[in-house]
């Protein structure tokens, strides 16, 4: 047993420190990735049964009040888009008479998730599209209501997503009302962003969105991230420890958007 | 001791699948600090079992799977696997003799030297938890070893995995 334990050791710590210091294996990560894929196939199953049942065994009267329930929310909706092209001309008018390059239409693509990590301390999601379908590594993500989080990984045919509220994550953010610069991170619990090293006398309070703010290239600018849930100024601290609730439903959405932004780095094209 | 036929050859690999499925099974939030370590269990399992069959090398690349599954640190598994898996081998005569119940009882600590390690690697890497949750899979993976113990030893017998 020595012989064999002291080559595994090696072999083991030796992938740490290569994976710790030099983050060697994003090519052979991604490959065995695809390789174990059928276990994250096989551990979906149930929820896959569980959404083919409520699609394929609900009553006709269910259907039709959910049919009803969509009419009238899309009629909404489109009432609330009637607006939406003069305002479009309009801020492609400014920012035109601001010299600024006029804002593109981001392109989306919708996946599923067909996984989440196990590890109650990693914040990440495996999403049904990968290399075939054009993912590519940094895409962001977003739910119906918000910012999720990045690709950090990707497969043949899944990805691997970081999400915004992992302890490694920070995202570059603003405040939707008046402009002022941040930077969310993520301390590894679902439901909260810290906002760090905003001075106290800063205009932020309760209630404010934070959007993404488009710096660092990453992320396109504009999408909702979280929402401020509460700003404690200590006057014996030199900065205000801000605490924001995540806008996307990150613990529940299973259908999520994959963005194709302009951002996108150069040398992936 | 004559070494014959290899006997049931696809019962090991195939148990350790299901526990990696099992492993990566989405949980309510509530129940996600609670989740046994199935790979580690049935890893150990055959390690005491079967110690010629199963061994550090079952352990190093089904830790590997894990990592890869889990988005960790390529090796943080693998390492808190093998030093437990060791430490099954070393005693497994022993175990071996015990009632179910103390068996759950030596799962109990090496599941929390397991998890311990695990901690450990994840915060070199800066992930690590804050609160102590993460020993829970100790008191739950104790648990599930009466359920895993009877349910792999009558596949054993069954297939005769020798």
């Amino acid at each position: 047993m020595g012989a064999r334990l002291a080559l595994a050791l090696v072999v083991v710590v030796g992938l740490i420190l290569a994976d710790l210091r030099f983050n060697t294996f994003s090519y052979s990560r991604a490959f065995l990735d695809t390789l174990l894929s059928p276990v994250y196939w096989l551990a979906d199953v149930p929820a896959s049964i569980d959404e083919w049942s409520n699609t394929h065994i609900t009553s006709r009267t269910e259907l039709q009040e959910e049919n009803e329930r969509l009419r009238r929310e899309n009629l909404v909706m489109q009432g609330r888009t009637q607006q939406m092209a003069s305002l479009q001309a309009d801020n492609a008018a400014f920012r035109s008479l601001l010299n600024s390059t006029a804002l593109l239409r981001d392109d989306v693509l919708v996946a599923e998730l067909i996984g989440v990590s196990p590890d109650p301390a990693r914040q990440q999601l495996i999403v049904n599209k990968g290399e075939d379908d054009g993912v590519y590594l940094g895409q962001p993500l977003i739910d119906a209501d918000g910012l999720m989080g990045q690709v950090v990984e990707v497969g043949a045919l899944n990805a691997r997503v970081l999400l915004i509220t992992d302890a490694t994550h920070s995202i570059p953010v603003q405040v939707n009302r008046n402009g002022v610069r941040a930077i969310a991170e993520g301390n590894g619990s679902l439901t909260a962003l810290e906002v760090h090293h905003v001075s106290a006398t800063t205009d932020i309070r309760e209630g404010d969105l934070l959007v993404s703010s488009g710096l660092g290239g990453r992320f396109p600018a504009g999408y909702p991230v979280a929402v401020v849930a509460s700003v404690d100024r200590d006057p014996g601290q030199a900065f205000a420890r801000i605490v924001a609730t995540p806008s996307a439903a990150l613990d529940r959405s299973r259908h999520v958007l994959l963005v194709f932004s302009d951002s996108r780095p150069d040398e992936e094209n | 001791m004559a070494v014959d036929e290899w006997h049931g050859y696809w019962v090991i690999p195939s148990t350790l699948f299901v526990a990696m499925v099992l492993a990566v099974l989405p949980l309510p939030v509530v129940l996600q600090h609670w989740r046994p370590e199935w790979l580690a269990l049935v890893v150990l399992y055959w390690a005491i079992a079967l110690p010629h069959r199963a061994g550090v090398f079952t352990a190093l690349i089904a830790g590997l799977c894990m990592d890869v599954l889990e988005g960790a640190l390529l090796g943080q598994n693998a390492l808190a696997l093998i030093v437990i898996t060791v430490l099954a081998l070393l005693l497994y005569q022993r175990i071996r003799l015990f009632t179910p119940v103390q068996q759950s009882a030596v799962v109990f600590i090496l599941i929390g030297i397991h998890q311990l390690l695990c901690q450990w690697l994840q915060t070199l890497e800066g992930a690590g938890a804050r609160e102590l949750t993460f020993l829970l899979p100790a008191l739950t993976s104790a648990a599930c070893w009466l359920l895993v113990l009877p349910l792999l030893r009558g596949l054993r017998r069954t297939f005769q995995v020798t």
